[in-house]
């Protein structure tokens, strides 16, 4: 019999307990996937970027519109390549959905954010077609857009000039992120600043946000001081921060849903932990006259050892995996149940913090046992004592 | 039957300080199971009970048509003239409408735990009228803002989370400072905000009208009166709404991710615990194959020692659960936290284990024991005496 075998054999001599075992350690990593995969959409958001665009706001608040007139003064900026700007719609589909819409100007957005991916035509038509808006992939597949549709969103802010909240744009184009990471926030639409402007009835060349496109990212912070300081004790006092502080900052508003799921992730693996450690410690506690004879028979107090951790891991790693696997369907699942209004997405950097747990995890519970296997005293186990 | 049935129970009882570890695993499982049930419904719960507890219900706000929240709303002077003048709204002490302009802008604090990322508060420029609007709200530190400068009074919700607000502080918006002179408690979502007098806001901000007027209601029939007034008038297109329901009506998402969220974690951790309540009453009733076929042997019944087995799965569990909803009330109860509300802004509320919840969890925690005791209680009932007698 070799090593495996005999290590899957002493797994199956009491099946009903290994296969329950099995059982919770599959659902403690089943819930494992799903709430990290939720911490980190929570924590990271953001480290898909490096500090190449700067966001500024109002310093107020985002809330609060800056003018556009500060369009020459940015772009003069030592350092900056480009600058977009984006002005929140405030959209409406149908009856009550939200949606994430904004007015921007066409060719400034695809100059600032080149990971987002559309035919020429497309950005030409963007740019041309007064009453033109464009979205994202996942946007359009939820709501069965087609280029060329006419669609109607209501603004829950900004009424037409004829008083109407509804209004009507011409899909021209649809993008797609350019890897996976920029295909997951494709879940937004924009739409031609130039007649939104002129056709909405106030708040005339206003935006929320401007978005900095740098030359080089080692210049981040000496520009966002430049900026915060050209507009210092103006009534429109600027905030400049990189689009991952951003990020990160405006996911904090939620609240800290990390702080929970720790204390969730916590309250399961302490509960693990007590359950696998105690299957272990009972299966070794019931096999003491067994090892005592492998170690009569020569085996070392090392393999003795070996194959009792070996146990330990087979249980966690089999259980994690599975474990982890039905997380990324669940995810997948729940992300495509919810229209990617609540995605969660168990990736590769998900799969590996599992992956660092099922090892901890196997060591903290094999730990015990097998030390006390590796200490056995052939005489006193055989003996019963 | 009962007699047997007990004399069984309290044999098994008395043994579990012997085999504690598997035990443990089904009181701890349990715990976990319950704490975390509580913990998350308790912040569902302290966030609805903060939003239904404010407005009232002879009270409407109006906002623009098709708002759906202050921020998104704005009125000119005109129509909020109109508005303010309208049928429908009770005659304050002075024989003046009963309504407050507000205008809302938001303002940026940083929170206690936190450096540098800002999170939105509502700062609300408010009427006089607007503290016989809110009866609840009273000043408990310093005093009131003086109409026409820059004063600010902030609610106690707001310093509990957030940092640069205390009275004295001066805070910075839009190239203008503004002072801290007092604090406020209310008891509702309002205990988020900061207030001031909505002329100096409407100076300082560039704002001419208002983003609602708050107004209260003549009487039962006041409602309907002020709706259709206004639904009537073609010179204003705004949405009547009474302040309870507005309220209330934000609770309603929030609820849902929460519930969402709580109903998987708690269904994937019962099932774990289900495995581990299994897995450990079948280790006790092997453990004591001996003494059951022993029990057996001397005329005991099958059925008592089924339900004994059932009393101690149930047991162990009870006592898990009551463990882990203390664990939630020790550590959760009360626990203020803030996250984004209707307007954009921090709502800031506390986290409230009501005993609804906890029994809740208790039942949970009953039904795991339950389930996860049964089927080792019937091997534990159909061992045969002869096999029970010869093993080990």
């Amino acid at each position: 019999m070799t090593k495996s075998g005999f290590v899957i054999a002493n797994l199956f001599r009491k099946r009903t307990r290994t296969i329950l075992t099995l059982l919770s350690v599959i659902m403690a990593f089943l819930l494992f996937g799903l709430l990290q995969s939720i911490n980190s959409m929570f924590n990271a958001g953001a480290d898909f970027v490096g500090a190449t665009r700067l966001i500024t706001q109002a310093r107020v608040s985002f809330t609060t519109a800056l003018p556009i007139s500060m369009l020459p003064k940015l772009e003069a900026v030592p350092g900056v390549a480009r600058v977009a700007y984006w002005q929140w719609f405030g959209g409406v589909w149908q009856e009550n959905t939200q949606l994430i819409v904004f007015a921007a100007d066409p060719l400034r957005q695809r100059d600032v954010y080149p990971e987002y991916l559309m035919p020429d035509e497309q950005w030409q038509g963007f740019a041309k077609i007064r009453t033109s808006m464009i979205a994202g992939k996942q946007m359009a597949d939820q709501y069965g857009w087609k280029v060329g549709e006419k669609i109607p969103i209501s603004s829950n802010i900004y009424p037409q000039k004829n008083g109407s909240k509804s209004w009507v744009f011409d899909l021209v184009g649809i993008f797609d992120g350019k890897d996976d990471d920029a295909k997951k926030r494709t879940n937004q639409a924009f739409i031609n600043y130039d007649y939104f402007d002129e056709a909405n009835q106030f708040g005339k060349g206003r935006t929320n946000f401007f978005i900095l496109k740098l030359t080089d990212s080692n210049q981040a912070a000496a520009v966002s001081k430049t900026v915060d300081a050209m507009f210092e004790n103006s009534p429109d006092e600027t905030k400049t921060q990189t689009e991952k502080d951003f990020n990160v900052g405006f996911v904090k508003q939620i609240g800290d849903i990390g702080l929970i799921v720790r204390w969730i992730l916590f309250a399961v693996f302490f509960t693990l932990l007590l359950v696998v450690g105690n299957t272990m410690a009972q299966s070794v506690r019931e096999r003491i006259p067994e090892l005592a004879v492998l170690k009569t028979l020569g085996f070392s107090d090392g393999s003795v050892l070996g194959f009792v951790f070996a146990e330990a891991f087979a249980l966690c790693l089999f259980g994690g995996l599975v474990g982890l696997g039905l997380a990324t369907f669940a995810g997948a699942a729940v992300t495509k149940g919810t229209g990617n209004q609540f995605p969660v997405y168990v990736d590769v950097r998900v799969w590996l913090i599992g992956i660092a747990a099922i090892v901890l995890m196997s060591l903290a519970v094999g730990l015990l046992p097998a030390l006390r296997a590796q200490r056995l005293k052939i005489v006193d186990a055989l003996a019963g004592r | 039957m009962l007699r047997q049935a007990l004399a069984i129970t309290g044999l098994n009882i008395r043994s579990i300080p012997e085999r504690w570890a598997p035990s443990l695993v089904i009181v701890i499982g349990l715990a976990g199971v319950v704490a975390v049930f509580c913990a998350l419904l308790a912040m569902a719960a302290g966030f609805t009970d903060t939003l239904k507890a404010t407005g009232r219900d002879d009270a409407a706000i109006i906002m623009r048509g098709g708002s759906d929240a202050e921020l998104n709303s704005g009125l000119d002077r005109t129509q909020t003239d109109i508005i303010e003048e309208a049928p429908g709204i009770a005659a304050g002490a002075d024989g003046k409408p009963e309504a407050s302009a507000e205008v809302m802008v938001i303002a940026e604090l940083v929170r206690k735990d936190d450096k540098n990322s800002g999170a939105n508060i509502t700062v609300r420029g408010v009427e006089p009228t607007a503290f016989t609007l809110r009866p609840k709200l009273k000043i408990v530190n310093g005093r009131n803002f003086t109409p026409g400068l820059r004063e600010l009074i902030v609610g106690s919700g707001v310093l509990r989370q957030f940092q640069g607000a205390e009275i004295g502080k001066v805070l910075r918006m839009r190239g203008s400072d503004w002072t801290v002179v007092g604090e406020f408690e209310s008891g509702d979502a309002h205990e988020s905000e900061l207030l001031t007098d909505i002329n100096v806001a409407r100076t300082t901000f560039q704002r001419t009208g208002s983003s609602s007027v708050l107004a209260a209601l003549d009487g039962a029939g006041g409602f309907e009166k002020l709706k259709s007034a206004l639904a009537a008038d073609p010179r204003v297109n705004v949405d009547v709404v009474r302040e309870r329901d507005y309220f209330s009506g934000q609770t309603k998402q929030f609820r849902q991710t929460i519930g969402l969220l709580a109903g998987i974690v708690t269904i994937i951790m019962a099932l774990g615990a289900i495995f581990a309540a299994l897995n450990s009453m079948y280790a006790a009733v092997a453990a004591r194959g001996k003494e059951i076929a022993t029990l057996r042997a001397i005329g005991f019944g099958g059925l008592p020692v089924l339900v004994s087995v059932m009393i101690e799965s149930l047991l162990l569990a009870l006592v898990g659960g009551i463990l882990g909803a203390l664990f939630a009330y020790v550590f959760f109860n009360n626990l203020s936290v803030s996250t984004l509300g209707q307007n954009f802004t921090q709502v800031v509320f506390s986290f409230k284990v009501t005993p609804q919840l906890v029994i809740e969890g208790l039942i949970i925690a009953v039904t795991i024991g339950m389930v996860g005791g049964l089927l080792p209680a019937i091997r534990a009932a159909r061992l045969p005496v002869t096999t029970g007698l010869r093993e080990l």
